[in-house]
């Protein structure tokens, strides 16, 4: 079983991120469930969202404690949440981020999914959008096809920015 | 079709499937998706039903008897104290043998002020002549709220059924859905006593102790046919859908020295947990109930019950515990009272409840004694 864990704030897409991985690996005829936590939501306030992918069917519906991967949309949560708490070893964090971020005992990725976004003006009421970018830079670790991060994306969204910047992010990120 | 959906979005498309003529709604989290998801299907006309914007749950559910009586399909869905808000209209509901079907997402009740899973509202209406279905997985909330219409409508039952779901937990994540054409599946309603013009009739007037005895003993005579009622709707859904449903979910029971008891997404889990007990050579199974009105006939043997109950009857104990103690007198139990309020319960967690085991005993799990 593959466990993620997205770090985001409210209103950035980070639920929507999951669900949209959970539907990418379920066209990929992967078993597949996406979780928020509900916490007491607020807009700008961080939240957390899980995603599992199995060969099998999945049976746990309790929060994931050992993730795989971590992905982090908001670079600045790290200020204050401890984005690698009860990360498997040698476990990979993907940060939204135009500089390179050093951890230890990780792999670290980065890439500037906003930069991606504000590239293709894929912003919606003054925010870029992350949540369909972050796709292409997954299908580019291997989480989930190229083919199904598109249809994905498609799936939910008609707005063809949506597809170009996760387009770009598979190219832009550096694995 | 195949696709990615919600608990709650699975019993919406069930119930678009079911065409209801009538829904009645007030939302409240989490179930708010649910009637959310309806309206839009209304609004767009891909359903065909009126849909009823009421100002609370008791007039929701009023609205659904009304409407019932006359002879058509109807559902609502509710949570928590939306449901003890419909209390006294579910008692009219079953009195009144109305084969309304509601969907409970399953949420603690205040105060404090909680949204999140707990069975106690369920719990609370136990007694009041409905049926009630507890699901574990995406699929089997869309399956189960097609079939309770099936099973509610029966002229043999012509009971209200409730499909509870935990909230959150099931409400809100996503799994894979495969959405059906039920089509003869679920045959046009007939409610022998539907309000007809031509032969006017008087509801609910004052009836005296004979009579008012009778319909007491006519509702449980229906919940002692229903289980012959429902294992055929299972039945016939397998047959035509290809996909099983019983009593109980049953996980490596046959062989097992230690029964792990549960509703709802506990029982799931739980299944991950006998994994893991096997590995240690501990004997475990999962027997997740399915069915908790009419509470069905269990294959215990002479085994050790660690029963899990996300809720409690205050100065009693555990409702599941108490339910398999009154049925089974010789039942040895272990109670375990977790997950109330959403309390996060593991399969590790679960999987500790059977090896520190104190048969006899109850364990309030995550609180310090």
């Amino acid at each position: 079983m593959f466990e993620i864990r997205i770090h985001s704030r409210g209103g950035q897409g980070g639920v929507t991120a999951a669900s949209l991985i959970a539907t990418a690996a379920f066209l990929d005829k992967k078993h597949a469930t996406a979780a928020p936590f509900y916490g007491a939501e607020r807009r700008g306030a961080p939240v957390t969202s899980f995603v599992r992918i199995d060969c099998e069917p999945i049976k746990i519906y309790s929060q994931i404690r050992s993730p795989d991967l971590v992905i982090v949309l908001d670079a600045s949560i790290m200020e204050t949440v401890d984005v690698l708490q009860g990360m498997q070893p040698g476990g990979t964090v993907l940060i939204n981020s135009p500089h390179p971020v050093d951890l230890p005992g990780v792999n670290v990725l980065t890439i500037d999914l906003t930069g991606v976004a504000l590239a293709v003006d894929l912003v919606v009421s003054g925010s870029p959008i992350l949540n369909t970018p972050v796709l292409g830079a997954l299908a580019k670790m291997g989480v989930i096809s190229r083919d199904s991060a598109e249809n994905a994306i498609r799936s939910m969204f008609a707005d063809e920015r949506n597809i170009r910047a996760a387009e770009a992010a598979y190219t832009e990120l550096v694995v | 079709m195949l696709m990615v959906a919600t608990g709650n979005k699975a019993v919406a498309a069930a119930v678009k499937e079911a065409k209801p003529s009538v829904v009645a709604a007030y939302p409240i989290t989490p179930q708010s998706e649910v009637v959310e998801q309806i309206a839009e299907y209304v609004m767009s006309g891909e359903m065909q039903a009126r849909y009823i914007p009421v100002e609370s749950e008791h007039s929701a559910m009023t609205a659904c008897i009304g409407a019932s009586v006359t002879g058509v399909r109807t559902f609502t869905a509710t949570s928590s104290h939306g449901l003890l808000y419909m209390h006294e209209m579910l008692h009219w509901a079953a009195g009144a043998r109305l084969p309304i079907v509601m969907a409970n997402i399953n949420r603690a009740l205040g105060p404090g002020w909680n949204v999140w899973a707990e069975h106690t509202d369920a719990y609370s209406q136990r007694d009041s002549g409905w049926l009630q279905f507890f699901v574990a997985d995406v699929q089997e909330a869309y399956d189960t709220t097609l079939m309770a219409f099936r099973i509610a409508e029966n002229t043999g039952i012509l009971l209200p059924v409730m499909v509870n779901l935990d909230g959150f937990l099931l409400s809100h994540i996503m799994q894979s859905l495969e959405t059906v054409d039920p089509g003869d599946y679920l045959p046009p309603m007939v409610l022998p006593h539907a309000i007809d013009i031509d032969h006017p009739a008087s509801y609910g007037t004052l009836t005296g102790p004979r009579d008012h005895f009778k319909f007491r003993w006519e509702i449980e005579r229906a919940m002692r046919n229903s289980p012959a009622v429902i294992r055929d709707a299972e039945e016939e859904f397998s047959r035509r859908f290809g996909r099983s449903y019983g009593p109980t979910e049953e996980y490596l029971c046959e062989d097992a020295d230690i029964l792990i008891l549960s509703l709802g997404t506990l029982g799931r889990e739980a299944e991950v947990s006998v994994d893991i007990l096997r590995k240690e050579g501990i004997k475990a199974g999962s027997m997740r109930i399915r069915w908790f009105r009419p509470f069905p006939d269990l294959d215990l043997g002479n085994r050790d019950l660690v029963v899990i109950d996300r809720g409690y009857s205050f100065g009693f104990g555990g409702v599941l515990a108490d339910s398999i103690r009154s049925r089974y007198r010789d039942a040895q139990i272990y109670s375990v009272i977790a997950g109330l309020g959403g309390q996060e319960v593991t399969y590790d967690d679960i999987a500790s409840f059977v090896r520190e085991r104190k048969m006899g005993d109850e364990y309030w799990f995550g609180v310090d004694a």
